[in-house]
């Protein structure tokens, strides 16, 4: 028993030490935009009223069976006990009263924090129509009239409205320090807001399984001011060639790590034509 | 001639999966020899591969269980070890390409063959005897549901070493899995495997419906059926329910990939998101239909070590058919990232937090059971308190995925991982061993060693939370599911952590097969002759153990909950059955005629099931105008019982009585 004690006290310790090193790195709980900072804190609250009925049936499961050994003399036997009303309203009040709070907040938040509702900020949004290809990402800025693949460059304290589709199989696009994930899916388009308060680099994946290249889908975020932002713009358009149908064509084979690059010019109808025809460029065979 | 099947099938290349299936090749060959050479082939078939007896068949069902379990967890290894040295720049040992593999079988044995077997092996041994009856109520079908389970077993199987598995995660989400991104056989054996087995398993689903629904002991109401046969019915209520859904998708996926159909392509008005959603609509349930038999043996074990009553047995009935219904209402849990509006999200959020209810109604009413008991502290009791521990923590992490929001930054990721690991570890897998540990003198007629049982356990327990608890960090971290390398290396240490714990984990399995030889090895000092060796409550324990073909010489007149306690109580003396005191001439007993049914039809459908992967079309056809024939025949068939010879009852009944 002595031994078991000394289990759960290592398994606390273990458990502080892990939560210290989930809240240092660079995740979900390290937040630098107000979607994931919104997040965190639900993931927080909503963690402290479940642990408040938790640990309590934690710590009565190993006491009452410790208390009620077999050969423990003190411990009052009563064999025939099996019902008593108003523990059953109580067992049935405790779990309904948090699920009648967490109900709330779920409620709430799933309103609040919508992927479609925009964001409230004084500079108007950033439009970034995004494409899942295998295995890269490529963002469209159609009033910019540029492209990037595989690095997302956004002005921090801006507000950045995502389009997204697939050129194929599904995604999930992802940037854990800013929040909310989305799906790509070919034929059709969902959006995403986002913000990134700071300045800074985050790193963006998909959350979504999609074939042998999956794990190298991965592309990053810069979050710069405003000026180096307007810089980039200028920078874009003066090098590196246009995103026509040819290009795009290219851009839709399996490739896997590719190195950030960008484009010159691309048709603001681009993103609609790709939406348009589904499944137009399926994966070549291989075994 | 060959359909797509050429010497080229056979990954050459690959020393991994060719060495693993050398190795099962010459242990099966082994064993076929070993049978051949002690002449037991005649008793194999007669006793247990024909044999239409539940016991035996639930016995059949854990052991398939269990050698799957290594299989699903060799898988496992392979996985935690990559990913704790694919760390920065390098890749690690096993290509995209094979690692893909490991992980959609893993997810599809441990689901399909390891819990969902191990499951209806116990409901299949001990609802009947639970129940007070003599079989279940369709036998022979019974058989034709377990062979197919086997059927499907051995395709998965026969992936590693003709071919390849499916590369698209365990349930194959389209496109990726439709033939234009999936051309190879790979998903073929997935959904044909699992339309195989997912029949049987309907079946089953059916057969135990109608046996716990028709066939109880006289006087046994619903009131007074044990908690094990209502998470029974339940499981297998959600089974009928589920499975056809199954089926159907698979079917829609089937026409996609073999006769250019477009229910789920991107082009020509296929739409994957239906897959998606019907996919769930089985998926939700179907972990409900594992976890709820769980439930139940949890229930067994408390109240029988507590020597109590289950606290509160109604509210555990309803709280566990409320769990029964709304684990069809949670399904679009699964993707709240698909971009549904914030009303339909919030609705399946609610929803999916409101079977937490009845859940947690079980997890006090177990603690008020505990509560003035006197608790012996048997291995099945150590899986139910470790259980108890880890399965609260699972349920608090589902209810916070449950949240739309929290979800978007958790979907998909280890955190996901780990939870889903924490429910079916901590709930499913401890409840099946501690079933396992409980029914196993029943079947056998003696226990199980208790110290190899008990270290079993911890490994297990602290196996679980050393792998696991690092993936939960993991996840908050944003490492994804299914990645094969990451670039992060400050993910590596804890990556460390979880590969050590599934090797504590791999410990924990050497202690059960270590438990499971020693036992038989020194059976005859672990002897129970009474039939009862946990002073059991219900009726399974009033038999003899093992208990004889047809279970109760005269079936127990039941007339509360804890019926053979009652009868302890009352002074009667445990006898196979209330058996009658005074020496009457035994009643005329039938029981079902073994059947080669099940064996051919298995048999066939894996000739069609491998047929239809490779495109071997004259082949396909044979195997399903074979099984259509035996089922045919059979039907015909009408001597489908034997009566037990009086005789044989009365020896049974005094060499029983005359057991100390």
């Amino acid at each position: 028993m002595r031994l078991s004690i000394k289990a759960c006290a290592a398994l606390v310790l273990s458990q502080s030490i892990l939560f210290e090193c989930a809240c240092s790195s660079s995740g979900v709980l390290d937040p630098h935009g107000p979607i994931g900072g919104a997040e965190r804190t639900i993931l927080f609250n909503a963690t402290v009223i479940m642990l408040a009925v938790v640990v309590p049936v934690i710590l009565a499961t190993g006491l009452f069976a410790w208390w009620f050994r077999a050969g423990n003399r003190k411990a009052r036997r009563e064999p025939e006990w099996e019902y008593a009303g108003r523990i059953e309203f109580v067992v049935w009040a405790i779990p309904a009263l948090v699920v009648l709070f967490l109900g709330g907040i779920c409620w709430i938040s799933s309103h609040d924090l919508d992927p479609r509702t925009r964001l409230h900020a004084a500079a108007a949004p950033i439009e970034v129509e995004v494409v899942s290809l295998d295995w890269k990402w490529l963002f469209i800025y159609p009033n910019l009239g540029i492209a990037s693949v595989n690095r997302l460059v956004a002005p921090a304290g801006t507000p950045l409205h995502f389009r997204l589709t697939s050129a194929g199989v599904m995604n999930s696009f992802f940037i854990p320090q800013l929040g909310s994930q989305i799906y790509t899916m070919a034929g059709m388009a969902t959006e995403l807001n986002l913000q990134a308060d700071d300045p800074g680099t985050y790193a963006g994946l998909s959350a979504q399984f999609s074939g042998d290249g999956f794990s190298d889908m991965r592309f990053e975020v810069a979050a710069v001011s405003p000026q180096a932002f307007a810089q980039w713009i200028d920078e874009t358009r003066a090098h590196g060639g246009s995103l026509g149908a040819q290009e795009y064509a290219e851009l839709t084979r399996p490739t896997r790590k590719d190195a950030p690059r960008t484009f010159a010019a691309v048709s603001p109808k681009l993103f609609d034509a790709i939406l348009g025809t589904p499944g137009a460029a399926p994966r070549e065979i291989s075994k | 001639m060959f359909g797509k099947l050429s010497l080229a099938a056979i990954p050459w290349d690959q020393p991994i999966p060719l060495i693993t299936s050398a190795v099962i090749i010459v242990l099966l060959a082994a064993i076929l020899a070993l049978v051949t050479y002690k002449g037991w082939w005649s008793y194999l078939w007669r006793e247990w591969l024909t044999s239409t007896d539940h016991k035996r068949i639930g016995v059949m069902y854990v052991l398939l269980a269990l050698v799957m379990l290594i299989r699903g967890f060799s898988d496992a290894i392979m996985m935690r070890s990559q990913l704790a040295v694919a760390a920065g720049t390098a890749a690690g040992y096993l290509p995209p390409e094979h690692y893909n593999q490991i992980f959609s079988a893993h997810g599809t044995i441990m689901i399909f063959f390891v819990a969902m077997t191990f499951v209806i092996g116990l409901m299949n041994f001990a609802v009947p005897l639970q129940l007070g009856v003599r079989d279940v109520a369709f036998p022979v079908l019974n058989s034709v549901s377990f062979w197919l389970t086997a059927a499907g077993v051995l395709l998965v199987n026969v992936s590693l070493v003709i071919g390849e598995f499916a590369r698209t995660g365990w349930l194959a989400y389209p496109p990726l899995s439709e033939i234009a991104y999936s051309p190879g056989v790979g998903v073929d054996y997935y959904l044909w495997s699992l339309q195989i087995s997912g029949l049987g398993t309907l079946l089953a689903g059916i057969n135990f419906t109608t046996t716990i629904l028709k066939l109880r002991a006289p006087g046994m109401s619903y009131s007074r059926m044990p908690i094990f046969c209502w998470t029974a019915l339940a499981s297998n209520l959600l089974i009928v329910a589920a499975f056809p859904i199954l089926t159907a998708t698979f079917a829609m996926l089937l026409l996609d990939r073999y006769l250019g159909f477009h229910f789920f392509t991107n082009d020509a008005g296929g739409n994957p998101m239906m897959y998606i959603n019907l996919i769930w609509a089985w998926g939700h349930p179907e972990v409900y239909i594992l976890i709820l038999p769980a439930f139940g043996v949890f229930s067994e074990v408390i109240a029988t070590f507590s020597g109590k009553p289950l606290f509160g047995h109604r509210s555990m009935v309803i709280a566990t058919m409320a769990i029964c219904m709304l684990s069809f209402m949670v399904w679009l849990h699964h993707f709240f990232t698909m971009g549904a509006g914030a009303n339909v999200n919030a609705f399946f959020g609610i929803m999916t937090m409101i079977i937490a209810v009845p859940t947690g109604v079980k997890v006090f009413n177990w603690l008020f059971t505990l509560y003035w008991g006197e608790v012996r502290f048997t291995s099945p009791v150590y899986w139910s308190l470790g259980f108890m521990v880890t399965f609260v923590i699972g349920g608090m992490t589902g209810v916070l995925l449950a949240i739309p929001p929290a979800d978007f930054v958790l979907h998909n990721s280890l955190f996901l991982v780990a939870h889903f690991h924490n429910v079916i570890i901590g709930g499913v897998v401890f409840g099946a061993m501690a079933g396992y540990t409980y029914w196993f003198p029943k079947a056998f007629g003696f226990t199980l060693d208790e110290r190899l049982g008990k270290a079993s356990f911890w490994c297990w327990f602290i196996g679980f939370y050393l792998a696991f608890m690092p993936l939960y960090v993991l996840g908050l971290m944003g490492a994804t599911r299914r990645m094969q390398h990451y670039s992060d290396t400050s993910w590596q240490p804890l990556m460390w952590v979880a590969f050590a714990g599934a090797l504590v984990i791999l410990t924990g399995m050497a202690f059960t097969v270590a438990q499971l030889v020693y036992s038989i090895k020194t059976r005859d000092r672990r002897r129970d002759r009474t039939g009862d060796p946990w002073n059991g409550r219900t009726l399974e324990w009033s038999t003899a153990s093992p208990p004889p073909p047809w279970n109760f010489t005269v079936l127990p007149q039941v007339s509360g909950i804890d019926e053979f306690w009652s009868m302890k109580r009352a002074g009667k003396k445990a006898t196979s059955g209330a058996a009658p005191q005074s020496p009457q001439p035994p009643p005329s007993i039938h029981v079902p005629r073994p059947s080669s049914l099940g064996f051919l039809t298995a048999f066939c459908a894996v000739i069609f099931g491998f047929a239809s992967i490779w495109h071997i079309w004259w082949l396909a056809i044979l195997g399903l105008v074979g099984a259509i024939a035996v089922t045919l025949k059979h039907s015909w068939q009408l001597n489908t019982e034997v009566q037990v010879s009086p005789q044989e009852v009365a020896e049974f009944e005094t060499r029983h009585r005359a057991a100390p």
